[in-house]
């Protein structure tokens, strides 16, 4: 058996043999022909057999997944009969004599790079349609025969290189019972796809389509992110026993998508998730999120060659506010720094980057870009319910200074006639040990404390996480980190405020009765994990926990801790 | 025959509004539709045409048709324009 390890991209388990999805060679060379007119007849038959087989997608999309999802290939279909693609296509084959398949290739290209040149995002994404259809149309020309996968006709398990948006909504589901790539990451395409259509699917493995040969007995296992080829016979027992365990639990779980959080004796927390881009906000939904807890806002910054312009940063905002439906949204202005780098921004190297100038600290020295992000999070404030926070607030300098900043800008912006909404919460992370000491203070004045606790554990430990040989210091059950939480709770609950953490301690099925013992509002996690918090915290009783989070905090180390809460769960 | 809008979607032209405007130009067989942005002129009935305008919220476009049925197909094009909360009508 032989074992690789990817990002798992969609929950379950999925047991099958292989089918391999290949992209054939469209290696095309240059070549004189004798007869054009046979050349642009071979083209006319291959747009004609595109057409056929985009119409069927389309058709079948639009019986599956709906109308959105089916609107692309109406577009691809008119790409395939534009006059400004097609005829200067076939003007050239006329004219030149020259191969079909390279002409196309050729003009092809003009309109992708025109695309991946445009200025506005959504634009230069269509350079994949483009992409897309010119493979379609190639296929045909070359002859290239090789079976699609809306020809896939019994169970199988998918791997490929990667899988286009074709690929994916070819997928038919009675038979697609998993996929696995080489390439892709948590948000790309296909592991959005594969959410949606709820198959289990392992991306990014980089070396599946090597190691697997079709027919091959493949296990996905979408929960830990592995694949395993051709298992024994006990383990594909072992797994089976797993999957079925994960299908009852999803099915538990499932009925709780559109239910309150509330422990067993009635008290109603928030979970949120934590997302970095507005396409993540459909899995939030999915997994029934009450919010977004933590928005974070550095991929904007991410991944461009120039900081994002107002516009550019406003439409997300807004996006995010909008599909979220009045839900509360936590954004968390620009945390950059640290080890997140901005190429752009040519900062020096430091010797100590996490103590170093980052997020608010980088943000009120270049109030250029931060009064940037105000304005675009301002603008799109009435369109949902937006919530704003500082990171790394250390002072309440800092905090009032960030915030004259916002109120400004909202002046600026009321003289400009254009509306902001009036009940903006203002909060800030409390990921710093000062912040937490002098939370009786910091309550006075913000509306809300979110609890970083990556950073807060860190910088209370003094162990840098990136640091392996210090990372048994990372300890989150560490009745210090405890201590410093219930400081933070108590002194805002004092002030009437509430408080939300959102590191990865929220999602964390053994601090979770903690956290609830001491008190914590709101929870923000990776959406996966809402729906087992939630099914979790519905079997605790508050005054239980309440008990338990006292005498933890009396505890002397993170593993009596730990011994603690297992003791009291029952496990 | 021309109508100038301004464009009010914040997405600006995307692809599926881009994709309701060809397929009603391209219903007037026997009327040549244009559009016209920043001094560039392309045909509506090319989907890549009209994309490649790169249209944004606040931009102008002008819409003209030329041939025997002009003022109908001017007139499906701006109910296009409006219904799809694409843009409003620019004087």
């Amino acid at each position: 058996m032989n074992k690789i390890s990817g990002i798992a991209a969609s929950a379950g388990i999925a047991i099958a043999r292989a089918f391999i999805l290949e992209h054939p060679d469209y290696s095309i060379e240059k070549q004189q022909v004798d007869d054009a007119w046979a050349e642009i007849t071979k083209l006319d038959d291959a747009l004609e057999k595109s057409r056929i087989e985009l119409e069927a997608i389309k058709d079948r999309t639009l019986q599956e997944l709906g109308e959105k999802k089916a609107e692309i290939f109406e577009s691809h279909l008119l790409i395939l009969s534009d006059p400004e693609f097609i005829s200067p296509v076939k003007d050239q084959i006329a004219a030149d004599s020259l191969n079909a398949s390279f002409v196309l290739n050729e003009v092809a290209g003009q309109f992708i790079s025109m695309f991946e040149n445009m200025k506005s995002e959504y634009l230069q994404e269509r350079a994949a349609d483009m992409r897309d259809v010119t493979k379609r149309i190639l296929k045909h020309l070359l002859g290239l025969n090789y079976v699609s996968a809306s020809e896939i006709s019994e169970e199988v398990i998918v791997i490929a290189e990667d899988l286009t948006p074709s690929d994916t909504a070819q997928l038919n589901r009675q038979y697609v019972k998993g996929f696995t790539t080489n390439i892709g990451g948590r948000t790309s395409h296909s592991a959005i796809m594969a959410r949606s259509l709820e198959i289990p699917a392992v991306v990014g493995t980089q070396e599946v389509l090597k190691q697997v040969t079709s027919g091959d007995l493949v296990i996905v296992d979408g929960l830990a992110g592995e694949v395993l080829i051709n298992p024994s016979e006990e383990t594909v027992a072992e797994y089976r026993v797993k999957q079925h365990e994960y299908d009852l639990q999803m099915a538990e779980w499932k009925k709780l998508r559109d239910e309150p959080t509330v422990t067993q004796d009635g008290k109603h927390v928030e979970l949120a998730a934590n997302i970095g881009t507005p396409a993540d906000v459909e899995g939030v939904l999915e997994h029934g999120g009450e919010a977004v807890g933590l928005y974070r806002t550095e991929f904007l910054y991410m991944g461009r060659d120039k900081l994002p312009s107002e516009d550019v940063q406003y439409k997300a905002y807004k996006t995010v506010l909008e599909k979220m439906e009045g839900k509360p949204v936590v954004v968390r202005t620009l945390d950059i720094g640290g080890d997140k780098e901005l190429p752009y921004l040519e900062m020096p190297k430091e010797m100590n980057p996490f103590l170093g100038f980052r997020a608010i600290r980088l943000c009120l020295d270049r109030q250029d870009i931060f009064r940037v992000q105000l304005r675009a999070l301002l603008r799109a404030s009435v369109y949902g319910n937006l919530r704003i926070m500082f990171p790394m607030i250390a002072t309440l300098g800092e905090f009032r200074q960030a915030k004259a900043l916002l109120l400004e800008e909202k002046a600026n912006l009321a003289a400009e006639g254009i509306e902001v909404a009036e009940d903006i919460q203002l909060g800030i992370m409390v990921e710093i040990p000062s912040t937490a000491v002098l939370a009786d203070l910091f309550a006075k004045e913000v509306d809300f404390f979110s609890i970083g606790t990556n950073d807060l554990i860190q910088y209370t430990m003094a162990a840098d996480r990136m640091n392996e040989r210090v990372s048994y210091l990372y300890q989150p059950y560490n009745p210090s980190i405890l201590r410093l939480v219930n400081m933070v709770i108590e002194a805002a609950h004092k002030e009437g405020r509430w408080v939300g953490m959102c590191g990865e301690m929220a999602g964390d099925t053994t601090a979770i009765p903690l956290l609830l013992g001491l008190g914590l509002d709101e929870f923000s996690m990776s959406a996966s994990s809402i729906l087992p918090a939630r099914s979790l915290i519905a079997k605790l009783s508050t005054s239980e926990m309440q008990q338990l989070a006292a005498t933890a905090l009396t505890c002397a180390t993170s593993e009596e801790v730990v011994e603690l809460v297992k003791n009291t769960l029952g496990e | 025959m021309q109508k100038t809008f301004k464009i009010i979607d914040e997405d600006g032209i995307h692809a599926r509004p881009a994709t309701a405007l060809v397929s009603a130009a391209t219903k007037f067989k026997t009327t040549e539709s244009f559009a016209e942005s920043n001094g560039k002129k392309v045909t509506l009935k090319s989907i890549l045409g009209v994309l490649s305008l790169g249209l944004e919220k606040g931009d102008t476009l002008s819409l003209i048709t030329e041939g025997e049925q002009e003022a109908e197909a001017l007139e499906t094009l701006q109910e296009v324009m409006i219904s799809a909360g694409l843009g409003e009508l620019h004087e």
